[in-house]
């Protein structure tokens, strides 16, 4: 039977649109080892760099001597900040309104901080010149206690803007300050608090972690003299934007530079930034008229690009005795190391944390943000989140945690009498955003319902009793976690980077033959983007996803967009491929028209043609409108079938989910095993159930691993501890939890195709829900909250100071 | 610096160079021979994305220097297909259940699935965690990692094959 004469149904399967598992086209290259990475690229004469780093965390650098570096054989150049300082280049703009060293100058701020660029013709030579550099230091005091920071004899540390008391955002009140950000309504809270029948109080850090992509940050970089042309392949969640940055700080016009960011073996925030290594090359290709690959290791990966959290946090909720919440108050010290490289919109120095107040109905809150320095690595990108969003996520999911126990109530109970209700929605927060859509309590009564919650509580007050009666030394914590997200930034009304609104885009061409090729101004780095706008489109278009090529990361074809994080693609981008795809449709439609010699208004839309109302038998399908768009169009029409769209999103969007887990815990030994982890997502329409699922294990994964191990620490002279996978925690597969997963959809009523975006929310409320597990687990022993992350370490000693062991 | 002669069979083919004692076999490959997929991802030898196989082993070629690798027999993600192009068994099941996400670590973890199910034909979901516990994965959760091994052990055992990822 041919494509004509098909059922409806049998033509819509055969697209492969939304809601289809279709298995993705990029594993056909990934699973033969032919995926194309950064340092898979080869190119004639390509030379390498290095770094020469700092060993101490703060110290003066009296002299640079790269005398034995250069003498090496194979050594072609090394830079260090004398030679940028010319070029202006010795420090560059970051996202946040600060700069950052890209070569230390006059003192080193954190650990392996960049001093010196070695290029070489061999990559272990220039690791060996690296070593040969030579660089004398005096040691100053370190500040690596954020609470020491701000302290009257606190050390200086950022001598180059010690006299501004006026940052990016505002007021500096110390040397050491960044910046206070504040919203919400200080006085009303206050009142709520003074009338309060119950209140709380808990200081909640969430450590500092780093993303760990398994391919660390690294570029090529390849300057052509003649045309005066640069060319960087790179890492880069967010090409465009590079681009723009590269051109704005290097004065080559933006139209004479090429970003092309290729495969991307995981980005998870890591790859959002701009860092010392872009530039050197940049600079070192410059210089040497050759092209020059830098390539981080993962000490250098962990240690110096990019770090998340460092979030200090301190939560207040006001309640009623009968458990209604009457009032959020915060205060966070935001650690943000040696330069504020938070990658933000610009406006919003502490990200979204606003969205603080959570899933919950507070009439009021105030939230007030302290950004400080220390001589710790910059960065503050979000690890797989929306900016800061994890943060306040953990916080809230934390603080109620902790209100339940004080109330003695349940904690679902207590979640359940607070959740924003279904006819609250769209929802104005006391902190400003609005929620666009949501089902709060039926996700999570379900999930309640699924994992057999009230039975989990029968069997962990019986464990209690007989742990109490010495017949048992297991205990049994059982998490729940509430998140909304707040993802698709976003609005150009309240988001930019440097100034360019949070837009996103979508090329799409149809070729004569019904085939097409999309262009996107995100960058997958794992999350399908190939398989799934294709999917779009085919919906969209009633043209087979298998017939459509999507590509992203090259900034000469792709249109201008500002790339993949906060989990946007889908919300942003995949709004704007829809909004392409119709205005194709609507000339489709008058092409159609025109052959069917009938008015435009008397055809109907059918999965993959347009019908005349009344008369099915005559229809155009997509793909005979493509062939007759470039031979046989209506007088004075343009020929040709494509478009463009560039998105402004109305709103963000706002995915949620209900999440439950059990732990037991060995008080004896701190081990603790998941023994069931549920999780209940609803991103809006499901564009590929397949991937979305595969997203979800991978979020839950990272949140497994931060909330149970990974910290990037410093010993108290500045020295990172965790820079390597002996010491920095990866779960492996054999730790991993198994995870069961489930789904509500509440489609975004702003979005044209109603999807929200998902790649992030796993994260986002995986953390607090194991961590509520574990605290959940000491609870009825008085503890009130445990700090992350749940080692077996920690948890051993947890049990050791309640007395556990004696 | 001086050079060691080398002589290996690399995925069947016979290969030779003159190369630095110190080169590691994962530049060897990756660098001397343009077989690109193996991955750096640790430099430690924890992560695995550098697995390949050496004389029936699984080495993190990173760790292993190419002069010891001299007349040795290797296998690589380049060499799993079939001369006609066919997909290996687990190559299809990566696909099918969707195992890979960014595809990084993905050949290191088809080689040490390979020598798994060389060792143990038939790895219960234990041994299979167990087995790839060396080998790190950022995206999947391993989840559709260990459903893709079962389905290609199932499938070279000629046994009825599972459902497809989620």
């Amino acid at each position: 039977m041919s494509d004509m004469t098909l059922s409806k149904e049998a033509r819509e399967q055969k697209l492969e649109g939304i809601g289809c598992k279709r298995k993705r086209v990029e594993d056909v290259r990934f699973v033969q080892g032919k995926g194309n990475y950064v340092d898979d690229l080869k190119l004639p004469g390509t030379l390498y760099g290095d770094f020469a780093r700092s060993p101490y965390a703060h110290a003066r650098i009296k002299r640079i001597d790269a005398t034995k570096a250069k003498a090496l054989p194979g050594v072609v150049a090394v830079l260090t900040a004398a030679e940028l300082k010319p070029l202006n280049l010795h420090y560059m703009p970051t996202l946040a309104g600060d700069v950052q060293a890209v070569l230390a100058e006059e003192k080193v701020l954190f650990q392996n901080q960049e001093v010196a660029f070695v290029i070489a013709t061999d990559r272990y030579v220039a690791a060996d010149a690296a070593d040969l550099v030579e660089v004398e230091y005096e040691e100053l005091p370190v500040v690596i206690d954020p609470f020491k920071a701000m302290a009257p004899d606190a050390p200086i540390l950022r001598e180059d803007i010690k006299d501004k008391t006026e940052g990016a955002h505002g007021k500096r009140k110390h040397p050491n300050h960044i910046f206070t950000w504040e919203i919400g309504d200080r006085e009303a809270t206050d009142i709520a608090f003074r009338k309060a029948q119950v209140q709380i109080k808990e200081l909640i850090s969430y450590q500092r972690v780093h993303p760990c992509p398994l391919e660390t940050c690294q570029c090529v970089a390849s300057f052509d003299k003649i045309r005066g042309e640069l060319t960087v392949w790179g890492t880069f969640q967010a090409p465009h934007v590079i681009r723009t940055v590269a051109s704005l700080i290097s004065t080559i016009p933006e139209h004479k530079i090429h970003i092309i960011a290729p495969d991307i073996g995981g980005g998870f925030g890591n790859k959002v930034g701009a860092y010392p290594g872009y530039i050197c090359a940049i600079v070192a290709s410059i210089v040497t008229g050759q092209p020059v690959k830098w390539v981080e290791d993962r000490i250098e990966n962990l240690s110096t690009t990019a770090f998340a959290r460092d979030y200090h946090m301190t939560a207040e909720i006001a309640a009623t005795e009968d458990g209604k919440v009457t009032a959020l108050r915060v205060h966070v010290l935001a650690d943000h190391g040696a330069f504020d490289a938070c990658a933000d919109p610009s406006k919003w120095p502490a990200g979204f944390f606003n969205i603080v107040t959570g899933s919950y109905d507070f009439p009021v809150a105030h939230v007030e943000v302290d950004g400080v320095y220390s001589n710790k690595a910059p960065g503050g990108v979000a690890y797989r989140c929306s900016f800061r969003v994890t943060e306040a996520a953990y916080c809230i999911e934390r603080a109620m945690d902790i209100l339940a126990q004080k109330l003695g109530m349940d904690p679902a109970e207590l979640r359940l009498k607070n959740l924003i209700r279904r006819e609250q929605f769209p929802y104005q927060s006391a902190l400003g955003w609005e929620y666009d859509s949501g089902d709060y309590q039926v996700a999570l009564e379900r999930a309640m319902q699924a994992i057999g919650y009230r039975e989990l509580r029968e069997e962990q007050k019986a464990r209690q009793a007989a742990f109490e009666r010495g017949e048992t030394r297991e205990l049994m914590g059982i998490g729940v976690s509430f998140f909304t997200e707040i993802v698709g930034a976003g609005p150009s009304r309240n988001c930019d980077i440097l100034g360019i609104a949070m837009f996103d885009s979508a090329e799409i061409r149809i070729h004569p033959t019904g085939s097409v090729i999309a262009r996107l101004g995100t960058k997958s780095q794992g999350q399908g983007h190939e398989t799934t706008y294709a999917q779009v489109i085919a919906s969209e278009l009633g043209l087979p996803a298998s017939d459509i090529t999507v590509e992203e990361g090259n900034t000469d074809t792709a249109p201008y967009g500002l790339g993949t994080y906060g989990s946007r693609s889908t919300p942003v981008s995949g709004a704007a491929t829809a909004m392409a795809a119709r205005k194709i449709r609507a000339k489709a439609q008058m092409i159609a028209a025109h052959q069917l010699e009938v008015h435009d208004d008397d055809l109907e839309w059918e999965v993959d043609r347009f019908k005349v109302k009344g008369n099915p038998e005559r229809f155009k399908t997509m793909k005979e409108i493509a062939w007759a768009a470039y031979n046989r169009v209506p007088t004075g029409m343009e020929p040709g079938l494509e478009a463009v769209s560039y998105y402004d999103p109305p709103n963000m969007t706002y995915p949620f989910g209900a999440y439950i887990c059990v732990v037991d815990v060995d008080v004896d030994t701190g081990a603790t095993k998941v023994r069931r982890f549920y999780a209940l997502d609803d991103c809006g329409t499901r564009i590929n159930p397949m991937i979305i699922e595969g997203q979800i294990h991978g979020g839950l994964t990272e949140a497994f691993g931060i909330a149970m191990g990974q910290e990037i620490r410093y010993d108290e002279n500045g020295n990172v501890v965790t820079a390597s996978l002996m010491d920095y925690f990866l779960p492996t597969a054999v730790e991993t939890p198994h995870w069961e997963t489930d789904w509500t959809t509440t489609p975004s009523p702003h979005h044209p195709i109603g999807a929200k975006g998902v790649g992030e929310s796993p994260n986002v409320g995986g953390v607090p829900c194991f961590a509520n597990a574990v605290n959940d687990a000491f609870r009825f022993l008085g503890s009130t909250h445990i700090a992350m992350p749940h080692d077996h370490w920690r948890t051993w000693m947890v049990a050791d100071t309640l007395g556990l062991h004696e | 610096m001086s050079t060691m002669h080398v002589a290996m069979t690399v995925n069947g083919k016979p290969v030779e160079a003159d190369i630095e004692p110190r080169l590691l076999l994962i530049h060897f490959l990756r660098e001397h021979l343009n077989l690109t997929g193996a991955h750096i991802g640790c430099d430690t030898t924890h992560c695995g994305a550098c697995t390949v196989d050496l004389d029936g082993k699984s080495v993190k070629s990173c760790t292993v220097f190419a002069v010891q690798a001299d007349g040795g027999k290797l296998l690589t993600i380049e060499g799993m297909a079939g001369a006609d192009g066919k997909l290996h068994a687990l190559q299809d099941a990566f696909r099918e259940m969707h195992a890979l996400q960014c595809g990084f670590c993905t050949p290191g973890m088809i080689l040490r699935a390979h020598r798994l199910l060389q060792e143990n034909p038939t790895p219960s979901e234990e041994e299979i965690r167990f087995g790839i516990s060396g080998n790190l994965c950022r995206c999947t959760g391993y989840q559709n990692i260990v459903k893709a091994i079962q389905f290609a052990a199932d499938r070279l055992q000629g046994r009825p094959l599972q459902e497809a990822a989620e």
